[in-house]
């Protein structure tokens, strides 16, 4: 099916030959190209993270949340300010019980009162959501910039560095958040299909008034979802929190995510993932290899190109492909 | 008892076509104008001015334009404080180098650079829709946001990214009290506003309202969905370009890179939703709101005498305003305007309402 759309062949063909060329014109060492690279996979991965959040929820609810951004720092703040007066695994079992409790609670006091209003009504609703939990996580947690200790080694390791001039330089920590990210996957793909409830939320995914009509109830599996969608935010969190450590930009994060689940699709996990694989190492590639350049040719104040490449990008995308890399294709019928 | 119709009758088809039916409202409009006039001037304080009715004025502005688009074209923007901003650095640019040229004529030249700018980034409209809309719209709003912080002419070469702008000079006369910035601005408002009212009741807006209502049946029935979906885009970006160099230049007078930033998109998208969608009366209604809000969760714990240190405050204050909006949302999805609309039905039954 892909072969036959020429317009996805050559905006693959081009991002395929903007990825090879700092390498092919020998702009950069392929022992740093390679760096940046898996920079770029690692960023995505945590993209990828926050972009399932999105994903999962409007697949079975047809919201956009945007407060899943705020769901991140808010899960990342619990996590940290809980652990400094406990173990860290008792402090992500008590954030998790957090975070259904929040589910619960939006479920309840946001989205049952507005059941059937238009996408954007809903829009504007999780913006609320957005606001209420920035203020309300920092007034619960306090504001300042909070650390997370997984417990893994922070400085780098060299690795081939017989097979390049230099070597690699890789995080283990970095590692840690790609493993945590593919087992989460894991799981979920598993609970998805495998269990009573996941084959209860595709149904809901795939049409609410089915799926009530034959004894599904629909309250209880918007909070699942929303439950989930909190895990996933916590992972997320933990991750991010313990990169970056936990603080208010942790929430921009979900802007960063937007463009992922465009481009991967409103309502495929699968396409958050690689939607956000894709974006992680674009973006990386072009700060490091386009942005100087750009700096040069149109005397700019300085790059920064980072900001927007992802949207332009997913921009470009959506202008050949709307539904996204796996959206389900949309027929408008009169 | 007072507000009814009966006994007016319409004998003539200007009568019908008329923007305000019933002379009650004829009436208060007038009076509400002549009161804005001629009396605030001489009633409301500096502080009033600054901080409250000239955001207010320019605000409403803005509203109207994003209203245009979402809320009678039906396609969501999340990215229209990114057109203020190329309104007002469009207006910085033309006044810093034709120093000759009309301020209104600048702010009309602003207004067709954004419309232009509009348009481009409304082509995606033509192929997504809803939600996905909504989001490529961001990227209008962080290309732009970036533009203007990195590439140096625009902020001609300044080394700190911000710019500053002299007073507004027309025909001789100098914009540079409160009072007469909010005198002028009031004009302009109130042009705008019948401009909008005349454009959405006229054969475009039923176009765009057509659009907005089911976008396929409205291409079968004979419009044109490119001249429909360009046309709102470039004229909300219109009103939105107009409304950014007048931010910038009467309210700002100097502002930095990040002035225009997703936080004040967000605003415009928080004043129609909760002014009411696909109402110009909403416009008003929820830039007001979106104006007095903060100001009064600022001042509420100095009234309440409550000592809490200010990071403290400006959580709390994030946290009503979050539940204010839910609320709202909950409460009138159509916003204020409907509230509006729902009062004047009941006074036309009042005191008998059976």
């Amino acid at each position: 099916m892909l072969a036959r759309n020429w317009p996805v062949m050559l905006l693959t063909a081009a991002l395929m030959i903007g990825l090879v060329l700092p390498l092919a014109t020998k702009a950069s060492p392929p022992g740093f190209y390679i760096e940046v690279l898996l920079g770029g996979l690692m960023a995505g991965v945590l993209y990828s993270l926050v972009a399932m959040g999105f994903a999962l929820i409007f697949k079975a609810s047809g919201v956009f949340n945007f407060a899943q951004g705020a769901m991140v720092l808010f899960a990342a703040l619990a996590v940290a300010r809980l652990a400094e007066q406990m173990p860290l695994a008792v402090a992500v079992v008590l954030a998790f019980a957090i975070m259904v409790v929040l589910a619960w609670l939006i479920e309840r006091l946001v989205l049952r009162p507005l059941v059937n209003q238009e996408g954007v009504a809903l829009l504007m609703a999780t913006l609320g959501v957005t606001y209420f939990l920035d203020g309300f996580g920092q007034t619960l947690w306090g504001s300042d910039i909070y650390k997370i200790e997984l417990g893994i080694a922070k400085e780098p390791v060299m690795i081939l560095d017989n097979v390049f001039q230099g070597g690699i330089l890789v995080n283990k920590e970095d590692f840690a958040a790609a493993l945590v990210a593919a087992l989460l996957v894991t799981a979920l793909s598993v609970f998805f299909q495998k269990t009573s409830t996941g084959r209860a939320l595709r149904a809901v995914a795939d049409d609410h008034q089915a799926a009530q009509s034959i004894g599904i109830p629909l309250n209880r599996i918007w909070v699942i979802v929303w439950s989930i969608a909190g895990l996933v935010a916590l992972v997320a969190g933990i991750m991010w929190g313990a990169k970056l450590g936990v603080q208010f930009s942790v929430s921009q994060v979900a802007l960063k995510a937007l463009p992922v689940v465009i481009l991967g699709g409103f309502t495929s996990v699968n396409g958050a993932i690689l939607g956000g694989l894709i974006i992680g190492v674009g973006e990386k590639m072009a700060e490091v290899f386009l942005g100087p350049v750009m700096v040069k040719m149109f005397d700019l104040a300085g790059g920064g190109i980072e900001n927007w490449f992802a949207y332009v990008l997913a921009l470009l995308f959506l202008l050949v492909r709307p539904e996204g890399l796996f959206g389900e294709k949309h027929i408008d019928r009169v | 008892m007072l507000y009814r119709e009966n006994g007016q009758f319409k004998s003539s088809y200007a009568a019908d076509l008329q923007m305000l039916p019933i002379a009650q409202d004829r009436w208060f409009v007038l009076v509400l104008v002549l009161f804005a006039f001629l009396a605030v001037p001489f009633l409301a304080s500096d502080y009033l001015f600054l901080s409250i009715l000239i955001p207010f004025l320019i605000l409403t502005i803005a509203a109207i334009g994003l209203n245009l688009l979402v809320g009678y074209c039906g396609q969501i923007s999340i990215g229209h404080a990114a057109f203020m901003a190329v309104g007002a650095y469009a207006a910085y640019n033309l006044v810093l180098r034709l120093p000759q040229l009309n301020f209104l004529i600048v702010l009309l030249l602003a207004g067709f650079i954004a419309a232009g700018v509009g348009m481009l980034f409304g082509i995606p409209s033509l192929r997504i829709k809803g939600l996905y809309l909504a989001v490529a719209t961001l990227a209008a709003q962080f290309f732009i946001d970036w533009l203007f912080a990195r590439v140096k002419w625009f902020t001609n070469h300044s080394t700190s990214g911000s710019v500053s702008t002299a007073p507004v000079e027309l025909f001789g006369w100098i914009v540079d009290t409160p009072v007469e910035k909010y005198v002028f601005l009031l004009a302009l408002l109130i042009v705008f506003t019948v401009l909008a009212k005349n454009l959405v009741r006229g054969h475009i807006g039923r176009e765009w309202m057509a659009m907005r209502d089911m976008d396929v049946a409205a291409e079968v029935i004979g419009i044109r969905p490119v001249y429909a979906k360009l046309t709102a885009f470039a004229i909300s970006a219109f009103y939105c370009g107009v409304a950014g160099a007048l931010w910038g230049f009467v309210h700002l007078g100097s502002w930095e890179p990040l002035a225009f930033n997703l936080t004040l998109s967000l605003n415009l998208l928080f004043m129609i939703i909760i002014g009411g969608m696909g109402s110009l009366l909403g416009c008003y209604f929820g830039a007001a709101f979106i104006v007095i809000l903060p100001i009064l969760l600022d001042q509420a714990p100095l009234w309440l005498g409550v000592g809490i240190s200010t990071a403290t405050a400006s959580h709390l204050a994030f946290m009503i305003f979050g539940a204010l909006i839910v609320f709202f949302l909950i409460v009138e999805p159509h916003g204020l305007a409907r509230l509006w609309a729902i009062g004047k039905e009941k006074l036309r039954l009042w005191p008998f309402p059976h």
